[in-house]
């Protein structure tokens, strides 16, 4: 059993919390969900949408089609009835009950149940969530239970009594029967955690001993910096929001400098900023874990919807050449996981690692299981503290694997020289020929080894499905063509998804190995010029033969993935 | 025992002969061997421009960063160790133009680090440009009718920023400079020194300052009040006031932060964090 249901309204009538409480209340009933949302940059009015896929089976994405549409006002029902299909049902307030739409309509006089109970008008969510439950047959005391512990005394009985009117109106003005989906409770007390991309890298960042996190706010970046900072005292982390994103990455690098694993998360304007300080932890092999939560540029360009057009930005950002990692979580659960591993790699590689991902994949929460802590541990770098015991002390001592073992300020008989200029195996400026060509031979030849550890299938390439197309995908685009292949395969249309995670080092063995044999290959990314697939030629010699892209600020949807994959199927060779 | 050989590095000196920066190198050397600060117990850190190179002129933990960030790279390595005696060095470039503004929110946050400005009034690593302290109508290379902008007063600002001590120093005393370093260095809290440093190849002042230093110890000002020292800091013509304008207690961030009572951020145990004690919410 499968339910898409979308609330809309315009911002400040409560959308989010309203979309998120529901969601909350099937997860704990057993469902899985994926909820994304839609908002421009605005504090009130516009108009605001959460869109949610609720099923009994693990899903990847939100679909375009809806079956139960939550109108908190005209203009949601306006915009999102094109979604609509004869099975659906639209619950509204009786103030634009005039609106013709297809499938069932369920009046619900919100704005007089709110009047009635004494509570204030933007609790008419209320009483819409309560007509959605009574509407699926689920358990209204669940929808209570989820609204007392997370609204935080924020009217949390009138909400509860408002969700009852809503509910029980419906049960006796409506018959419920005519509405085909039916959600039932399966097991209470779950453990599923309901989280977004930037839950999860907040708490990897957690796990992977993060001591400082300093951030300028924003979207879509800002939810680590309000989570990390609700939790810095449960955790012992300082939580620093500086001057500027200059400020923050030099923070984070000095930080890191002094022993404490710290990170920094930003967005394009935020990142292009921190260029020069990227340049910097490069330079002077520093460790420093920076989250670059896409948004559609450029410049300030849609400030809340979703790209993936920094790729080739956070691959080439800042003067000069030096090793970086890039990396791109394609869900909730590699978001977790792969920021525990930026940290070690990071700390391991003493370069900078970057943590790519996007405003889909930060601000969609996902129904996951509890982390599996023994797959997510802290591997620590070739640290020296304490006292050190050797020959003189050289930060930058060249060695076989470019790695210098990496002291620690305050430790006994060993001086750490950092430095932005060029220089020496201590540290000291230098222009001489070799030193500096040295110098930058032991700066790749980290990446190198890197490479070798990343260049792996289930590492830096993943691969699901089999099939003669091979649709090559990176980062949340992930979600939206998992679920479009399955749509295909239902059509007899066979095709595998190769998810490239490693950016930087690019995992070029891997990803020939993997699209070995396929007939036709053709990359699925948000942006318009193709930068992934521009990549692959360039790097791993693999021209695909078609490239789908989307620039509008949306996700894909799976219908369009399944659509558009079946014209250039059809189509043939390009 | 810390010694004035210790703190000594086998780095060629590559400024000029004569130049401000030496004083401010030997004043501070000699501040640390006199309160005995152990060398890995310091971490410097220096911008761009030629006072950069006292990095590799003294024999501590240093940092060589980039133009105008000496103020984050400190906050970030005070905040991960608090047991580090942490100093930036920056130019009158570094600091006053493109650094600029990094100090309000230094001073905001009274974290213990120390901030010593080499103020000789003119870009002189990119050979003899305006800065922001440059007198107006003075002729550079990238001025060559003369400057059109008001020169900016960096101790009344720092003053209006609210930093906890405020001082100017002059390269001419080498003995005054090392007293107000170590009294910056034994204050509580974010400390601000200008340092009136003559270039001697593009702009020498040594003679003009000598002729109207006076110091502010001899002249009865008390440094625990904001007015008389914005007073003083007002005051540049024919006398120019050097020494403490201003000192007083106030909380420091690290004080304040519960999550950093104990030992220091660094040397936290983080082998196996319980991360799920944050799950709860996610229910």
């Amino acid at each position: 059993m499968e339910l898409s249901f979308l609330i809309g309204g315009e911002a400040g009538m409560g959308v989010m919390v309203s979309g998120r409480t529901l969601s909350r209340a099937f997860v704990r009933g057993g469902y899985h969900v994926f909820a994304t949302n839609e908002y421009p940059s605005l504090i009130r009015g516009g108009h605001n949408f959460y869109l949610a896929r609720v099923s009994d089976r693990r899903v990847w994405s939100q679909v375009w089609r809806v079956d139960l549409l939550i109108a908190l006002d005209r203009l949601t029902v306006e915009r999102h009835k094109c979604r609509l299909h004869e099975g659906s049902a639209t619950i509204l307030d009786s103030g634009y009950a005039d609106v013709s739409v297809r499938g069932i309509k369920v009046i619900v006089p919100m704005t007089e149940m709110v009047e009635e109970a004494g509570a204030p008008r933007v609790l008419r969510n209320a009483a819409a969530l309560g007509a959605a439950v009574a509407l699926v047959g689920y358990d209204l005391d669940l929808l209570a239970a989820v609204m007392r512990d997370t609204l935080r005394g924020r009217l949390v009985e009138e909400n509860v009594k408002v969700a009852r009117a809503g509910y029980e109106y419906v049960v006796s003005n409506y018959d419920v029967e005519s509405f085909g989906v039916k959600l039932k409770v399966a097991s209470r007390g779950r453990e599923a955690l309901f989280l977004s991309g930037n839950d999860a890298v907040a708490l990897g960042a957690i796990r992977a001993g993060m001591k400082v996190f300093a951030a300028y706010p924003m979207t879509p970046a800002s939810p680590i910096l309000h989570l990390l900072a609700e939790l810095q005292r449960d955790f012992d982390i300082v939580v620093l929001q500086p001057e500027s994103e200059l400020a923050a990455i030099n923070i984070v690098i000095g930080a890191w400098f002094a022993g404490a694993r710290a990170m920094t998360a930003t967005s394009g304007g935020g990142f292009a900023l921190m260029s020069e300080a990227l340049g910097q932890a490069g330079m002077m092999e520093v460790p420093v874990v920076i989250v670059l939560a896409q948004r559609q540029g450029p410049s300030t360009g849609l400030p809340t919807y979703t790209s993936q057009a920094d790729l080739r930005f956070a691959l080439h950002a800042s003067q000069g050449e030096f090793p970086r990692a890039v990396i791109a979580p394609g869900d909730v659960e590699e978001a977790f996981y792969l920021t525990v591993e930026a940290f070690n790699i990071a700390e391991r590689y003493q370069m900078p690692v970057i943590v790519l991902t996007d405003k889909y994949l930060a601000e969609s929460h996902s129904s996951v299981e509890p982390f599996d802590l023994s797959r997510a541990r802290v591997v620590r770098g070739e640290l020296i503290a304490g006292t050190y015991e050797g020959p003189e002390y050289r930060r930058y001592a060249i060695t076989d694997t470019g790695v210098s073992p990496m002291a620690i300020p305050g430790t006994k008989n060993a001086l750490v020289k950092l430095n932005s200029s060029e220089h020496d195996e201590y540290g000291f400026t230098c222009e001489d020929p070799q030193v500096v060509t040295a110098m930058n031979d032991k700066r790749f030849r980290k990446l190198e080894l890197l490479a070798k550890e990343v260049d792996r299938e289930g590492v830096g390439v993943k691969t699901y499905g089999e099939g003669g197309v091979a649709v090559v995908v990176w980062g949340s685009t992930k979600g939206p063509v998992l679920e479009g292949l399955a749509e295909l395969a239902e059509e007899g249309v066979e095709a595998k998804c190769v998810q490239v995670v490693f950016l930087s080092p690019f995992p070029a063995r891997s990803l020939r190995a993997a699209l070995e044999g396929s007939e036709r290959v053709v990359v699925v990314e948000s942006n318009r010029t193709g930068q992934l697939a521009g990549l692959m030629a360039e790097v791993a010699g693999v021209r695909p033969d078609h490239v789908i892209v989307k620039y509008d600020g949306r996700p894909f949807y799976p219908e369009e993935v399944r659509e558009r994959l079946a014209g250039v199927i059809a189509r043939g060779h390009a | 025992m810390v010694t004035l050989e210790d703190l000594a590095t086998k780095a060629k000196f590559r400024w000029c002969p004569g130049c401000g920066n030496f004083a401010i190198l030997t004043a501070f050397k000699q501040a640390l061997v006199e309160l005995q600060v152990e060398p890995e117990k310091v971490v410097v850190i220096a911008g761009i421009g030629c006072h950069g190179r006292i990095v590799d002129y003294i024999n501590v933990n240093t940092i060589h960063t980039i133009h105008g960030r000496v103020l984050p790279i400190a906050t970030g390595v005070k905040l991960a160790n608090k047991d580090l005696v942490v100093v930036g060095f920056a130019g009158d470039g570094d600091a006053y133009a493109i650094g600029l503004g990094h100090l309000p929110h230094a001073a905001r946050r009274n974290l213990d680090i120390k901030y010593i400005v080499h103020d000789n009034m003119v870009f002189a690593l990119t050979t003899g440009q305006a800065a922001p302290t440059t007198p107006k109508g003075m002729k550079t290379r990238s001025t060559p009718y003369g400057t059109v902008e008001e020169p900016i007063n960096p101790v009344a600002f720092a003053l209006m920023c609210g930093c906890s001590f405020v001082a100017r120093g002059f390269s001419g005393d080498v003995a005054h400079l090392k007293e107000l370093f170590k009294r910056a260095l034994t204050h509580r809290g974010f400390a601000f020194i200008d340092v009136l440093q003559p270039c001697v190849t593009f702009y020498n002042t040594y003679g003009y300052f000598r002729r109207r230093v006076y110091k502010l110890e001899e002249a009865g000002h008390d440094p625990t009040d904001i007015k008389l020292a914005l007073e003083r800091a007002l005051e540049w013509g024919d006398r120019i006031p050097i020494g403490v304008f201003y000192s007083v207690e106030r909380p420091t961030l690290e004080e304040q932060l519960p999550q950093l009572r104990g030992p220091p951020l660094a040397h936290r145990d983080i082998s196996d964090i319980d991360v799920s004690r944050a799950y709860p919410r996610f229910r």
